[in-house]
This record gives structure tokens, sequence and C-alpha cells, in this order.
């Protein structure tokens, strides 16, 4: 048990090291392994870097911190097609506390009401009551839960302490099942 | 709780080992579910570039599309009927379809996939399977 909790710890960190791996973060379209370079359709295309790289900056997936950018006006993406009045913010925080020796995570509705409606999560992927969801970090990896947008478009699963973020309270007591 | 922890353990422990030469762009899809049939290029779709211009709740509450790559069965009779792409794809919002090979784009015989994601790392055919 207690070899198994340090192995967590081992790969918190090497997770954390992959994360900032690699030289330029951003592949232009020709040689990015999914465009066909012989395609009319490139020399149209945007460049990645061009776009990404005038906002602020993150160390994994788009290499983009989109909740800086956002907040910060960087950029103004429209909620809908229409003009229609703006959606609306929740801001509650919960902490989730089931999470073996790491710190607990925090999940923040304003970061996520921000990008997207209460329905899109209420009640298809969480339950509206803290503690009913049963959330843990293998169904997480299979692409459940966050890990419905974590790990496929919002920053992903190797940025362990994002979510596993909450370290003043002492962790040891606080194992116990929801 | 350990045989829990170890499928999580097993699982992490591939992740760091995927990062191939070359890599698109971080939530870049490929939908393929009928284009190298009809021998048009697979379609990529970029998260990153849209997401400057819409939040997510634009295209997945108000427009439907579910979180599922390949899993909205477009087609361009949809599109030209103004559903999905075509939504904005229509010359007012954006770009109409005349501009083919600006969506279909990939290599030919690429599949339907989420580049990058966790869930197309973890199940890799190249590399060994988490142990259950
Ligand atoms: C990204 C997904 C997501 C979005 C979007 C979202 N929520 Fe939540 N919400 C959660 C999660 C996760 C929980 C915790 C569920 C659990 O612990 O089982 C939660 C819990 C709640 C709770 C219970 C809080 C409590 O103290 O019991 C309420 C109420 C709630 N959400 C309202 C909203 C509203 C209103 C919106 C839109 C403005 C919204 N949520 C948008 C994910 C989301
Ligand atoms: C429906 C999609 C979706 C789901 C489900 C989701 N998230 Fe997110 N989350 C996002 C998006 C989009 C952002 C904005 C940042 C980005 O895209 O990288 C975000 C940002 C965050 C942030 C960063 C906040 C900040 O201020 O930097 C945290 C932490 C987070 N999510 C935790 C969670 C946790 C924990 C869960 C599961 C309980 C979860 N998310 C589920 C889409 C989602
Ligand atoms: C998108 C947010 C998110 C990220 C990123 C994330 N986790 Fe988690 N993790 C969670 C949530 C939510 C839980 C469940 C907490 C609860 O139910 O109280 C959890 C639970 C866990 C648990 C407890 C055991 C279990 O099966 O639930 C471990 C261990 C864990 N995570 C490890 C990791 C490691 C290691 C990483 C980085 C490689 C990581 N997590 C990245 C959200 C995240
Ligand atoms: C806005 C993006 C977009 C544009 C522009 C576009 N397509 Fe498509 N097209 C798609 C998507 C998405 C699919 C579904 C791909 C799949 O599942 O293989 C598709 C599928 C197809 C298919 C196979 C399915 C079917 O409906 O027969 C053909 C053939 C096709 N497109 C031809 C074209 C041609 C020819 C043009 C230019 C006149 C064009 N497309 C322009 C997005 C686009
Ligand atoms: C312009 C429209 C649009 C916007 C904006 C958008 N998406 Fe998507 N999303 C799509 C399309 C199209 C697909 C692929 C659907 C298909 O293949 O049928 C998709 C697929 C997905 C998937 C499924 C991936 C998988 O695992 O198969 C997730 C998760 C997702 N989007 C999350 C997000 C998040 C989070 C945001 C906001 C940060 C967002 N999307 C913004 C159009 C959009
Ligand atoms: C919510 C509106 C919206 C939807 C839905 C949408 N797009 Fe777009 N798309 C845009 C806008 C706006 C642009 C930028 C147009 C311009 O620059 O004039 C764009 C540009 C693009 C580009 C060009 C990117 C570049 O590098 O210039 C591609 C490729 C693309 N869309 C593919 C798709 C595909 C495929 C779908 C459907 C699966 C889709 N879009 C659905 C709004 C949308």
């Amino acid at each position: 048990m207690a070899r198994l909790q340090r192995r967590f710890v081992f790969v918190a960190l090497l997770c954390a090291a992959c994360s900032v791996r690699g030289a330029g973060p951003w592949q232009d379209l020709a040689d990015d392994g999914l465009h066909d370079p012989a395609g009319p359709g490139i020399g149209v295309l945007q460049q990645p870097g061009e776009a990404l790289s005038v906002l602020p900056q993150d160390g994994a997936g788009n290499h983009v911190h989109w909740v800086k950018a956002l907040r910060d006006g960087f950029i103004t993406p429209r909620h809908a097609l229409a003009d229609e009045p703006p959606p609306a913010i929740d801001t509650t925080e919960i902490i989730m506390r089931d999470t073996s020796t790491l710190p607990f995570v925090r999940f923040p509705h304003r970061a996520h009401t921000e990008w997207l409606d209460c329905t899109i999560c209420h009640d298809r992927l969480f339950e509206r009551k803290v503690g009913t969801t049963p959330i843990n970090m293998g169904a997480i990896l299979q692409g459940k839960y966050c890990g419905v947008c974590h790990g496929a478009v919002a920053f992903p699963l190797t940025e362990c302490n994002r979510c596993h973020s909450v370290r003043d309270v002492p962790v040891a007591k606080a194992a116990a099942p929801p | 709780m350990s045989a829990r922890s170890l499928r999580i353990v097993g699982a992490l422990l591939l992740l760091p080992g995927f990062a191939g030469p070359a890599t698109a762009e971080y939530g870049d899809v490929v939908i393929n579910n009928y284009s190298d049939a009809a021998g048009m290029r697979p379609v990529i779709f970029p998260h990153w570039f849209h997401r400057v211009r819409f939040r997510c709740a634009a295209c997945h509450a108000d427009l439907g599309f579910k979180f599922k790559a390949g899993g909205n069965e477009i087609n361009m009779m949809k599109i030209i009927d103004g559903e999905y792409c075509g939504a904005c794809h229509n010359g007012e919002i954006a770009w109409s379809v005349e501009n083919c090979d600006m969506c279909h784009s990939a290599k030919p015989g690429t599949p339907t996939q989420v580049h990058e994601s966790t869930v197309q790392k973890l199940l890799a055919p190249a590399k060994p399977k988490p142990r259950q």
C-alpha cells in the first residue's frame, strides 16, 4: 500500500515532467501527421502557431491558457450564433476529497460556465448535488466525467495539479469516501 | 482500492511515452465515416481555431454537436441544409461549402479520431495495454 502511494507521487512527477517536453510547441500543418501536405487546403489554412502564440501561454495541450485568454480579453468568443443574453455564470467551487494521497480536487464552476452551459454537464455528466456522482480517476482516464473534455479539448489529464490543487487541508484525514 | 490504483498507475505509466515526432494540434478532430469511401480526403475540425471565435456552448448546446468524434453522422446534405458545420459555413457567419478542400484536408485513410486525446494515447495499438 505504502509502495503504491509512493508510485502515485512518482507518476505525478513523471507526468508533470512530460508535459513540458518538446521545443517549438506548434507544429506546421504540412508536417503535423494529419493534414495531407499535397492537399490544396495547405497554404490557405491558418497555422496554429500564428494564432496561438499571441495568447497567454501554458505548458500543455494547445499551449494556451484558455481561462486567462478569455478572462483577460485576448479572445471574445461568441456564445451563440444570434445575439442572445450572456450565459449564466455560476461561481460555486466544489472540493472533491476522494483522491488517495494526491491533493484534493477543486472544481471551479466559474471557469466552466464561462465556456459551457449548465445543460452540457447537468444532469447528463454530473448530478446537481455535491458528492453524488461516482467520479474516479480510472473512469476519467477512460474519457468519462471530467475526462470527456479534459483529455480531448480542455487542458489534458497529464496536468494533475491543475485539478489536484488543494493542498492546505490535511490529506490523511480526508480519504473517507463521500 | 489496490486493484483500482494499479489500473490507474498502469494507465498513467503509459502516457508519457506516446509523443510521436510530429503531432497535430491538441483537439483536432478527424471525421471519416464516409469521406474515404466517397473518394474525398477526410475532414479535420480544428477546435483551437473555432474556440477562439465561439464558446463550447455555441456548438455543443445550441447546435447539438454530441461529444463524440464521428458521432454526429454529418454528411453534405445536412451541411447544405444548414445543420452542423452548415449552421455557420453558409457564406454568412463563415465561408460556404464550396471550399471543399478547407474542410477535407486530411491524409487519405486517416481514421476518425480526436488527435492527441488521452483515450487515443491509452488505446494506441502499437503500445502494450495497461494490465487489467
Ligand atoms: C463542466 C461541467 C459543469 C457545468 C458546465 C456546470 N456544472 Fe454544476 N456541477 C458540476 C460538478 C462536477 C458538480 C459536482 C457533482 C458531484 O459532486 O457529484 C456540480 C454541482 C452542482 C450543484 C450542486 C452544488 C451543491 O452544493 O450541492 C449545483 C446546484 C450546480 N452544479 C449548478 C450548476 C449551474 C446552475 C450551472 C450553470 C450555470 C452549472 N452547475 C454548470 C459540473 C458542472
Ligand atoms: C464539458 C467539458 C468539461 C468537463 C466535463 C470538465 N471540464 Fe474542466 N474545463 C473545461 C474547459 C473548456 C476549461 C477551460 C480551460 C481549458 O480549456 O483548458 C476547463 C477548465 C478547468 C480548470 C481550470 C480552471 C482555472 O481557473 O484554470 C479546472 C481546475 C477544471 N477544468 C477541472 C475540472 C474537473 C475537476 C472536472 C470534473 C469534475 C472538469 N473540469 C470537467 C471543460 C470541462
Ligand atoms: C480534470 C481534472 C483531473 C486531472 C487533470 C487529474 N485528476 Fe485525478 N481525480 C480527479 C477527480 C475529480 C477525482 C475524484 C475525486 C473524488 O471523487 O473525490 C480524482 C481522483 C484521483 C485519484 C484517487 C483514486 C481514484 O481512483 O479516484 C488519484 C490517485 C488521482 N486522481 C491521480 C491523478 C494523477 C496521477 C493525475 C495526473 C496524471 C490526475 N489524477 C489528474 C480529477 C483529475
Ligand atoms: C464546412 C466543412 C465542409 C466543407 C466546406 C465541405 N465538406 Fe464535405 N463533409 C464535411 C463533413 C464534416 C463530412 C462528414 C465526413 C465523414 O464522416 O467522412 C463531409 C462529407 C462529405 C462526403 C461524404 C458524405 C456525403 O455526404 O456524401 C462527400 C462526398 C463530401 N463531403 C464532399 C464535399 C465536396 C465535394 C465539397 C465541396 C463542394 C465539400 N464536401 C465541402 C464537411 C465539409
Ligand atoms: C464550432 C463548433 C465547436 C466548438 C466551438 C467546440 N466544439 Fe467540440 N466538437 C465540435 C465538433 C464538430 C466535434 C466532432 C463531432 C463529430 O465528429 O461528429 C466536437 C467534438 C468534441 C468532443 C468529443 C471528442 C471525443 O472524445 O470524441 C469534445 C470533448 C469537445 N468537442 C469539447 C469541446 C469543448 C470543451 C469546447 C470548448 C472549449 C468545444 N468542444 C468547442 C464542434 C465544436
Ligand atoms: C459556430 C459556427 C461554426 C461551426 C458550427 C463550424 N464552423 Fe468552421 N469556422 C467558423 C468560422 C467563423 C470560421 C472562420 C471563417 C473566416 O475566417 O472567414 C471557420 C473556419 C473553419 C476552417 C478554416 C480554419 C482556417 O485555418 O482558416 C475549417 C477547416 C472549418 N471551419 C471547419 C469546420 C468543420 C469541419 C465544421 C463542422 C464539423 C465547422 N467548421 C463548423 C465557424 C463555424
